[in-house]
């Protein structure tokens, strides 16, 4: 059991939760990730680590309330238990003096990438930010993004804040030299960076979170094609070169139970599934 | 003289047991096979000869004192039957569930020679059942030697291993990077031939032998072995991590949605319970027509599981011909029993989708045996043209698992094969001080009772080192 010492609700249906779980704030680095399990009928999610504290033995970890578990998770409050985290998963980000670094984070996703910039400006690195959500309102880490950066950029898909879409990267890429993209996000906005960074040659990196359900290399649902090759994103990733993941399969393969995962949120928000158990 | 004394007189039959009709079976994930009564039990246990020299202890890889037990569950005595087992066994109910008997114990048995020989297996499974039902008594345990060992993975070598150490006195710690114990016991071995609550008890039983179990803990990860020996305090490691990864055909469309590895299917309705979605979280699809590529006892379990989701059809394909099959003789009847077609000499060659990225057809080609290859078995060739389609909702991958690398790579200095299986001497010592392993992660994918094996012998090598090191 892994007791949640503080709850952040960084904007709507986005939380923070940080957890006691002193094991793997001790091994964890940027860009791993845990499995967490709700309670003893959990399914096994994969989160992003976001902030780990060896000293204080905590780490911590956003999500964003879109299914029944991260729904059933936005319930849970400070000084609840969740039955099992497993960790830390993936390969870590690799960290280290590239020179100019564009680093772009869309959604929940934002809150690992703050944990990336710190590494990358601890280790003197030149950042370009960039955050992006479909409104304003679920923009958050604004400030203390921009503190760590040289240059700081806002995107909504309406536009209500900063630039509309990622469409100035084009301009801002045609102008600036970078070394190295970061990019963190739903997977169209990892193609879309990709895609813009491809005629400038710089070497891009993209975090894939697919379905997965042991998340150790046992069950190759993670499966994705990069540089026409069969990749597991739980052992072989989470980050993989940009330019050479097949995106539309991707896209593909995190749709495959959309249908189940509707019902199941469904069934979660309508008071249960019928077996009794809130 | 032993001429003068009167024959016995010999039962060739060996007395069935009682399994739930094909027709009923097919519809639920309860256990199969019921078990022997009582009466049954000792009905069977009566045909034993009690031989002078038995050869079946010979076939036991876990080299179990069967005659004796058998002598002792026909005189009634089953608490102290089920002892005897235990002094070598700590897993029969598991054992005696899916052990392939056929192939060691019951192999020997000179019964075989004119008829069935003792259905030892049964016999195991009656012994542990009834001790279950009563509760469990713990044996007494050696006197604390003070030594820590961890163990790594709660698979059959894992468990095998810990419950050894522990009645040795050794402080044992099993680390399980899954949030359940059991290893392919809960996540491979479906709930209809072994139930997971059976599992769970013999878990539970360790236990109280005190040992610590750790769940959630990938080792290579969250703790690597050089950091168990230098800074957590363990004098010895025992690595029994099993061969988890799956392995894919290779073939175009693989990635398609409806196509599963084994390892997934079976993950996510044995240890996932999916077939309880949606009262569990973890969701599985199957819908009419299901391919299942292999034969051995996985496609089994696979093919078996997708019928009592509620395929309407499942098809086993396989490359080679039946004779040729891995799978347990037993698991190939049930399936067939339950309505399971299998398609012998056959192997995909792409998988076809629809525009929503969802398999919808797989191509197959004949094949056609040639010489034996290097397993001894005929080679499949392919029948140049001989291309069919078969339309299908849904495609499981059972064409086998390679060890788990992890632990591998992050151990600096533990020799590996050119497979990834870790070398060991016959006792399950690495090429690093006290650090032992066994089963698959050493031999690659085998059985549980191979398994348990090396985790005894482990144990006896882990407990030599101990005692021996200053």
């Amino acid at each position: 059991m892994y007791e949640i010492l503080s709850v952040r609700e960084l904007a709507p249906k986005i939380k923070l939760f940080e957890v006691h779980a002193p094991e793997i704030a001790e091994k964890a680095r940027p860009g791993q990730f845990i499995m967490v399990i709700i309670n003893e009928k959990g399914e096994r999610v994969p989160l992003t680590i976001a902030e780990y504290d060896a000293g204080k033995g905590t780490i911590a970890f956003a999500f964003n309330e879109v299914g029944k578990t991260t729904k059933q998770l936005g319930t849970l409050k400070e000084g609840d238990r969740v039955w099992n985290i497993t960790g830390p998963l993936g390969n870590p980000s690799e960290i280290r003096n590239f020179g100019r670094v564009l680093c772009v984070a869309g959604g929940v996703m934002i809150a690992p990438m703050l944990l990336q910039i710190k590494a990358l400006h601890e280790t003197g690195n030149t950042v370009v930010a960039v955050v992006g959500a479909r409104i304003k309102e679920l923009l958050f880490f604004k400030e203390e993004i921009k503190a760590l950066s040289h240059k700081f950029y806002v995107a909504t898909d309406d536009g209500s804040e900063g630039y509309k879409s990622l469409e100035f990267l084009k301009d801002v890429l045609a102008e600036e030299k970078f070394d190295r993209c970061v990019a963190m996000g739903p997977v169209p906005m990892l193609k879309t960076v990709s895609e813009f960074t491809k005629p400038f040659g710089i070497p891009t990196v993209v975090t894939l979170m697919p379905v997965m359900v042991d998340g150790m290399g046992m069950c190759g649902v993670c499966r994705v094609s990069v540089g026409g090759k069969m990749k597991f994103g739980c052992v072989d990733g989470p980050e993989f070169d940009g330019h050479l993941v097949d995106y539309e399969e991707l896209i593909k393969r995190q749709r495959m139970f959309l249908p189940e995962e509707r019902l199941s949120s469904l069934l979660w928000e309508l008071g249960g599934c019928g077996c009794g158990r809130k | 003289m032993a001429e003068s004394k009167p024959k016995p007189k010999v039962r060739k039959q060996a007395v069935p047991i009682p399994k739930q009709p094909p027709e009923v079976r097919k519809h639920n994930f309860n256990e199969v096979a019921l078990g022997y009564t009582e009466e049954q039990a000792l009905e069977e246990a009566n045909r034993c000869l009690q031989c002078p020299k038995p050869q079946c202890i010979r076939g036991c890889p876990v080299e179990i004192d069967i005659s004796t037990f058998i002598r002792l569950l026909r005189e009634g005595k089953y608490d102290e039957a089920i002892k005897k087992i235990k002094e070598k066994n700590s897993l029969p109910a598991i054992c005696g569930r899916v052990c392939p008997q056929e192939e060691q114990c019951q192999k020997m048995c000179v019964l075989g020679k004119v008829g069935e020989p003792v259905s030892i297996g049964r016999l195991e499974r009656f012994l542990a059942d009834w001790e279950r039902a009563r509760g469990f008594t713990v044996p007494e345990k050696a006197p604390s030697t003070g030594k820590r060992v961890a163990i790594v993975g709660a698979g059959p070598a894992g468990l095998t291993a810990a419950a050894d150490l522990a009645k040795l006195g050794h402080e044992v710690v099993i680390f399980e990077a899954l949030h359940l114990a059991g290893g392919v016991l809960v996540y491979g071995i479906p709930e209809f031939r072994l139930p997971k609550s059976i599992v769970q008890a013999e878990v539970d039983y360790i236990k109280k032998l005190g040992v610590e179990l750790k769940l959630g803990y990938l080792i290579g990860r969250t703790y690597t072995i050089p950091e168990l020996l230098k800074k957590r305090g363990f004098d010895a490691v025992f690595i029994g991590t099993g061969a988890g990864l799956p392995q894919f055909l290779g073939i175009p469309g693989e990635n398609l949605g409806g196509i599963y590895s084994a390892n997934e299917f079976l993950i996510r309705v044995n240890l996932m319970k999916a077939y309880a979605f949606p009262e569990y979280d973890t969701p599985i699809r199957i819908g009419r027509h299901v391919a299942v590529i292999g034969g051995g006892n996985v496609a089994m379990d696979a093919a078996r599981s997708a019928l009592r989701l509620g395929a309407e059809q499942v098809c086993i394909v396989y490359r080679r011909s039946r004779e040729e099959m891995p799978a347990r003789k037993e698991e190939i009847e049930n399936a067939e029993e339950e309505g399971i077609i299998c398609k012998f000499l056959a192997a995909p060659t792409r998988f076809i989708g629809n525009e929503k990225g969802w398999v919808k057809q797989m191509e197959c080609i004949c094949m056609e045996l040639g010489p034996p290859d290097e397993s001894g078995r005929r080679r499949p060739v392919p029948v140049k043209g001989s291309e069919f389609l078969m339309d299908i909702d849904t495609a499981i991958i059972a064409i086998g698992r390679t060890p788990n690398p992890i632990i591998q790579s992050t151990t600096e200095g533990l020799a590996v094969t050119k497979w990834g299986t870790i070398v060991t001497d016959e006792n399950g010592k690495t090429s690093l001080e006290g650090v032992y392993a066994g089963g698959d992660i050493v031999t690659g994918e085998a059985t549980v009772i191979s398994a348990m094996g090396a985790g005894k012998k482990a144990a006896r090598a882990i407990h030599e080192y101990l005692m021996n090191k200053k």
